[in-house]
């Protein structure tokens, strides 16, 4: 099984993000820049079914320079190689247009499956897999919780609203996994080392094939418009327990007539 | 007035609440008209379903009843949505913010070339989504600038309030394409607890954590819940021990919740739990570490041991609703 799977630099878990003041896209300058929790999942998952089916994994992200840390991150962690999609025209590119410049770099990639992760921390949209598996014409096995290859098919439980569905399709497909699947790995020091001479190819929207008016703020179908930080909020009363702390906590529910 | 699609979710018939607060949401855009995807075998059929539609505003209601499209994941549910948008050109299509209506509504954006916007907390005039976004720290208005706008909601922005109208049928026959029926779906397991409020729709929400210690204790949670009508949440560490299903997490994987009033009890208040509650109204912790991170976030907490404190905050609400 060869498989790509798909990670995205987002602002570290813990800071502060903001909008760029300028074009009220992510600002990713002015913050760390760590690679999307839940992509480490996906990777991990990669690495396994890799481990156990033979096959090569592929890193593939797209975002700016700085984003081949986290391609370091996951080589380092034991993926073969990597793309990187990489050019200014991408900037400010809405999830119609990701979607789109993705499976364009994907479709220079030989693979049978795509994993990801299912929500990205700054875009929280949770759309990206789903838009893949369109654009690709694959197979759809999302919001993963257990992952099973074998025989050309691939089978996930998925979670639900109400506990679980099973699903199985025929390769290629895409999965997005949620973070009980599986507990990732740290890199080693050996797989750190190693990570600097595994293959990274850079492209740019050119190498692709992709067209620039389909990208970037242009190329997107949503516009955002005003903007406002909401007010901080006001301090909470925090009251020590002093053996009536219940009452205590019933007369603000009263007093704020949620009884 | 102009056509406003409207996916229904439901349950095998039983119209979810979110589609009725949608249909009041649509028309004030225009004139709603509900999409219902599926057989709905129990719950008297499609008939209590599409009565519920018309009695919230649903002008027209289209029906894709083959069974079929509900044994495949996700992508029949785009495609009967494509092809009514491309035989009646509507205004703009609501979707439910679920995962699954979040991942119809990306399908159907590239289906069509239309931009999409999930988790609107609301929609005004020209179609114009309103978004709270890194944690509620900044409003956002955002508008789909090329194709029929594409708009999830979520559930809990608008009061559903009844308003009658025609609910014309019109049966809808979709042939799938082979790239639609690709991911079957083999079986679909229930694990939930049932009995109380659903987490996403409910005004209170009660949630436990690791400080309850096993998964029994949660009893205490259940009681107090039950006392206000709530519905119960748990943190990730709560859900992976076993002590409570998967189904009501809340946070980043979880579910997300906005009720009236969330209270976070052993719980620490870790950024991807916080991510999904800190929209709430009111929020209110009982912790006994003062530095757990949840009391940042809090109208009012109580440092102190939950298994003094849940007790006695619930027979004080038991006993001022019997006083
Ligand atoms: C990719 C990813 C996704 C995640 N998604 C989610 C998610 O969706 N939802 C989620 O909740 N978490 C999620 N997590 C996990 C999250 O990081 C935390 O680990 C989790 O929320 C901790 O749960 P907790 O607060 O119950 O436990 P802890 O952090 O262990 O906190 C327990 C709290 O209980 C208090 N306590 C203990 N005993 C008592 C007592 N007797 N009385 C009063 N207080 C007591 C302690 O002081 C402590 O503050 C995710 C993590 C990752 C990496
Ligand atoms: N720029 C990107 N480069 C690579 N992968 C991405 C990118 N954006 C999103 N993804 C993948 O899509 C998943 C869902 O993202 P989203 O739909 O934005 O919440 C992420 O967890 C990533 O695996």
């Amino acid at each position: 099984m060869n498989i790509v799977v798909c990670v995205k630099q987002v602002p570290d878990t813990w800071a502060e993000k903001k909008l760029s003041a300028t074009d009220k896209t992510v600002d990713r300058e002015s913050v760390d820049g760590v690679m999307n929790e839940l992509d480490e999942y996906a990777v991990e998952e990669a690495l396994r079914i890799a481990e156990a089916s033979g096959g090569e994994v592929t890193v593939l992200t797209m975002g700016p320079d700085k984003s081949v840390e986290t391609i370091r991150k996951a080589l380092s962690m034991g993926a073969d190689k990597a793309v990187h999609l990489v050019d200014d025209g991408l900037h400010g590119s809405d999830a119609l247009a990701t979607s789109y410049a993705l499976a364009k770099a994907i479709g220079t990639i030989e693979h049978d499956l795509v994993i990801l992760g299912v929500e990205s921390t700054d875009a929280r949209m949770s759309v990206v897999p789903a838009m893949l598996a369109e654009r690709l014409g694959a197979a759809q096995l999302t919001f993963a919780r257990k992952v099973e290859v074998g025989g050309g098919t691939v089978k996930i439980e998925r979670l639900t609203d109400t506990g679980y569905d099973v699903v199985e399709a025929s390769t290629p497909a895409v999965v997005s996994v949620v973070e009980k699947i599986n507990e990732p790995r740290y890199p080693s020091f050996k797989g750190i080392m190693a990570a600097k001479k595994k293959p990274l190819t850079t492209l740019t929207l050119a190498d692709a094939g992709i067209e620039a008016d389909k990208v970037g703020l242009g190329g997107s179908a949503t516009t955002v418009g005003d903007v406002a930080a909401r007010p901080p909020k006001q301090a909470g009363q925090i009251v020590k327990d002093e053996g009536d702390g219940g009452t205590k906590l019933a007369e603000f529910l009263a007093s704020q007539k949620f009884i | 007035m102009a056509e406003v699609l409207v996916l229904v979710e439901h349950v095998d018939g039983a119209v979810k609440k979110v589609t009725l607060e949608l249909l009041t949401l649509a028309r004030s855009l225009g004139e709603p008209s509900a999409v219902f995807v599926g057989s709905a075998a129990g719950n008297g059929g499609a008939d209590n379903a599409k009565a519920k539609l018309a009695e919230y505003g649903a002008a027209k209601i289209y029906v894709a009843g083959d069974s079929e499209l509900e044994s495949y994941l996700v992508a029949p549910k785009a495609e009967v949505l494509a092809q009514i948008v491309a035989s009646s050109s509507p205004a703009a299509v609501l979707i439910p913010s679920t995962p699954e209506g979040k991942e119809v509504a990306g399908r159907l954006a590239v289906k069509l070339d239309s931009g999409v916007i999930t988790d609107a907390v609301g929609v005004d005039d020209g179609f114009t989504a309103r978004q709270s976004i890194f944690g509620g720290a900044f409003n956002v208005s955002s508008t789909v600038s090329r194709g029929t706008p594409i708009i999830t909601v979520r559930p809990n922005s608008t009061a559903p309030e009844p308003s009658p109208a025609a609910g014309a049928e019109e049966q809808v026959s979709v042939t799938l394409p082979d790239t639609a029926k690709q991911a079957k779906v083999l079986d679909r397991v229930t694990e939930k607890k049932g009995g109380r409020p659903e987490l996403t729709e409910a005004a209170i929400v009660v949630s436990g954590g690791r400080g309850l210690g096993d998964g029994s204790n949660f009893a205490l949670i259940e009681k107090l819940a039950d006392s206000l009508g709530a519905a119960v949440g748990a943190s990730r560490a709560a859900t992976d021990a076993g002590w409570y299903p998967h189904t009501n997490q809340v946070g980043q994987t979880g579910k997300t919740v906005s009720p009236q009033l969330y209270m976070a009890i052993g719980i620490s208040g870790a950024i991807q739990h916080r991510a999904g509650m800190q929209t709430s109204k009111t929020i209110v912790a009982i912790n006994k570490d003062p530095e757990a991170p949840i009391f940042e976030l809090v109208d009012f907490g109580i440092v102190g041991d939950l298994f003094n404190v849940v007790p006695q905050l619930t027979d004080d609400i038991e006993k001022r609703h019997s006083s």
